[in-house]
């Protein structure tokens, strides 16, 4: 990657995504349902709209959505 | 197997039979390890807890175990027989409760397995100690928000995003608990050094100057402070939060606005993505 598109890719995060997201308290209210659309193979996205912007915005509740997702799918596993 | 322990028949599934005998633990010491730590932190009642109990009681804690174990449910039915379990009579409630909490453990354990890397210098008996009191903190979160789970997920998918939560921030703000939260910029350099070309380089200078612009003109004090600190010196959200004794959602609807205003600014100069209406964070 050249310099230039980390410079690019800096300001995007400094500046956060484009587009409509919900606030963090919504984003915890809706994360299990969410993480169970994705690991179901479903369009979360199109059925909770805002919430991957919010995470993509959002550090913190990033790393918990990725802790929920890791955890649902190391259950999962140990019951195959 | 019934779909809601309020239909089982608790005695039946609570006593060993010839079929589960080899796997059958008394339940009493499953249950033991928590209750101190229960009892303690006010969930459940010392009475319920007494070494007297009676089998029908320590019977209708193997009940709610074994119906939570059980793979054949649907996730809607495990959902209903953990509601049913926890808002059911004493005896019923706090041997669903003692299972909650091992499962809200678990959960807060796995999440400082995932950080353990970043931790090294704290020890292992402190991060155990993290995770009983993440685990302690999100039961009581579960407890108090009962009527709020919709059913939308199974039950404990629900009940484990509060002990990643509680674990998370706690070990966030442990990771950060001796370094000193930078308010001000210093770090501009991260973004602005060599190996560019020379129009690049022109780009990157008008960039990062206009930025620095908007920040000093566009933002109110304490958009300018959240800023710098969430964006520019990736302080962790909780961590500010614990020192401007805010709130993650607060911050972060301040840091929200603050960078519509500055990606506002720079789409004017065509040094953003052009996104110029003001957008509330949606509900």
């Amino acid at each position: 990657m050249s310099e230039h598109e980390n410079e690019r890719r800096e300001m995007d995060r400094l500046l956060g995504p484009v587009g409509e997201q919900v606030s963090c308290d919504r984003c915890f209210e809706l994360l299990d349902e969410y993480v169970e659309l994705e690991l179901a193979g479903l369009d979360a996205d199109a059925r909770l709209p805002g919430l991957r912007t919010h995470l993509d915005g959002c550090p913190a509740c990033r790393e918990d959505h990725e802790s929920l997702r890791a955890l649902i799918a190391a259950d999962s596993a140990g019951q195959k | 197997m019934a779909d809601s322990l309020s239909s089982a028949p608790v005695a039946e599934l609570g006593r060993p039979t010839s079929s589960n005998h080899a796997k059958w633990v008394h339940p009493f010491m499953a249950l033991q390890v928590y209750e101190s730590e229960l009892i303690a932190i006010g969930c459940i009642d010392s009475e319920t807890t007494n070494p007297m109990a009676t089998q029908d009681t320590l019977y209708a804690r193997r009940a709610v175990d074994h119906s939570f174990e059980d793979r054949e449910m649907s996730a809607g039915a495990q959902s209903k027989a953990w509601l049913a379990a926890l808002r059911g009579p004493a005896a019923e409630r706090d041997a669903a409760t003692a299972k909650l909490h091992g499962v809200l453990l678990r959960a807060a354990r796995f999440e400082v397995g995932r950080r353990q890397a970043a931790l090294s210098h704290v020890r292992g008996e402190e991060l155990e100690d993290i995770a009983m009191q993440a685990a302690n903190d999100a039961l009581m979160a579960v407890l108090a928000k009962l009527d709020d789970f919709r059913g939308a997920s199974r039950f404990t998918t629900w009940a484990y995003k509060f002990a990643l939560l509680e674990a998370g921030v706690k070990l966030r703000r442990r990771a950060w608990q001796d370094r000193e939260v930078v308010l001000e910029p210093d770090n501009w350099t991260a973004f602005a050094d060599g190996g560019v070309t020379a129009h690049e380089e022109l780009e990157q200078a008008a960039l990062l100057s206009s930025l620095r612009d908007a920040i000093e003109e566009e933002l109110t004090p304490h958009q300018r402070r959240v800023f710098v600190a969430l964006a520019l010196n990736e302080v962790p959200i909780d961590v500010l939060a614990e020192r401007l004794g805010s709130t993650r959602g607060a911050l972060y609807k301040t840091l929200h606005d603050a960078r519509g205003k500055l990606r506002r600014a720079l789409a004017e100069y065509g040094l953003a993505q052009s996104d110029t209406t003001e957008k509330e964070l949606m509900r």
